[in-house]
């Protein structure tokens, strides 16, 4: 019972997912079979990298001279931001026992999207929850490639623009964020220091820096407050104490 | 062009699924003997997420091109349409599907 309910809990979340990476599955598909690829070899990659960005670029990879240590390290640049997810899920996922392996294994955006801002009620239980969206957003993801490989050129009606709704999808939980939870500073700070670093240094090279700058200022956000609240606690307790 | 499928290929690819694994694992791996994670911790997973988030939905608007034709217009109105929505109705599924269905209908349409 457990189970299922947390299946039915977490199945319409990622229905828009579903379409997302049906979509953008076939698109990689398509592009991956147009560059030379043999069909199996897209699917092969969406299985066991399971990061879409980084597979439209290993694709660029496999087409240029080899070169496995440049590959290695444009993997932990373009995937740093992973590093922030598993900072975001290590309390989260504490506890889920061997449903620890394929969540961090699949932890891509759009699961960790999900997982990291859904609250789950008591009643279900968070590491099938987890999981479920997981492997669902896995099978979308895999799916799609499969299908875009091997029959794409079978499709004939205009998605063009469908891959929006992973824009859409962000937006809308950033939005939740902003409306629920009293941590609406940190969701301006994130988007503000994103948005500037793309401007200054294009849309190559901003991550890595914003990821950067957003932990340094949340660290040195926490340290001034405790600084703060160390040394002015008994003066602070006395002032606030009429308001409250 | 691949003209052949010898070893590279595959070095090339579990090359890039070590490097992809590494960067998912590698919070979990440092934090794994402690009982709680360090307070420092809990707090970057308290706060990062909403920060995360503002930053996806910049990520996933990077290559908008705002200076040349359609001026990142479609994006703007099928945004600004879903932000309205969802703060008056909270769902989440009807408001990502009304802004992607505007959208595409946009740039098929009016801005095709």
């Amino acid at each position: 019972m457990v189970k299922r309910s947390a299946f039915g809990y977490a199945f319409p979340l990622t229905v828009p997912i579903c379409a997302g990476f049906l979509f953008l599955g076939i698109s990689y598909g398509l592009y991956a079979t147009g560059q030379g690829l043999p069909a199996f070899l897209p699917v092969l990659m969406s299985a066991t990298i399971f990061a879409g960005s980084m597979e439209f670029v290993t694709v660029a990879l496999l087409t240029a001279p080899f070169d496995p240590l440049g590959a290695f390290l444009l993997t932990l640049l373009v995937n740093a931001r992973h590093i922030f997810y598993g900072l975001s899920m290590v309390t989260a996922y504490r506890g889920t026992g061997w449903k620890k392996i394929p969540l961090i294994y699949g932890m891509c955006d759009e699961s960790f999207a999900i997982n990291a801002t859904t609250k789950i009620p008591d009643t279900i239980d968070k590491g099938w929850f987890y999981l479920h969206v997981t492997w669902l957003n896995y099978l979308y993801w895999v799916g799609g490639v499969a299908l875009g490989s091997f029959g794409g050129k079978l499709i004939t009606i205009s998605l063009k623009g469908i891959e929006f709704v992973l824009t859409a999808l962000f937006a809308v939980l950033f939005l939740e964020l902003l409306l629920t939870a009293g941590k609406r500073l940190y969701c301006y700070l994130g988007f503000g220091i994103t948005a500037a670093w793309l401007l200054a240094v294009g849309p190559e090279r901003f991550m890595i820096p914003a990821m950067i700058t957003i932990v340094v200022v949340f660290l040195s956000m926490r340290r001034y407050k405790r600084s703060a609240s160390h040394d002015s606690q008994p003066k602070t307790e006395a002032k606030e104490d009429p308001q409250v | 062009m691949i003209q052949h499928l010898d070893w590279h290929v595959y070095v090339t690819i579990a090359v890039v699924v070590l490097g992809t694994i590494l960067t998912r694992v590698i919070s979990f791996v440092l934090f794994a003997n402690r009982a709680k994670p360090p307070a420092v911790v809990q707090y970057l997973g308290d706060v990062l997420p909403g920060a995360v988030m503002g930053l996806l939905v910049v990520y996933s608007l990077k290559d908008l091109t705002i200076t040349s034709y359609p001026y990142g217009i479609p994006e703007a109105i099928a945004l600004a349409v879903l932000v309205i929505l969802h703060v008056y109705k909270r769902n989440l599924l009807l408001s990502i599907a009304v802004g992607t269905i505007l959208y595409m209908v946009l740039v098929q349409t009016v801005f095709a």
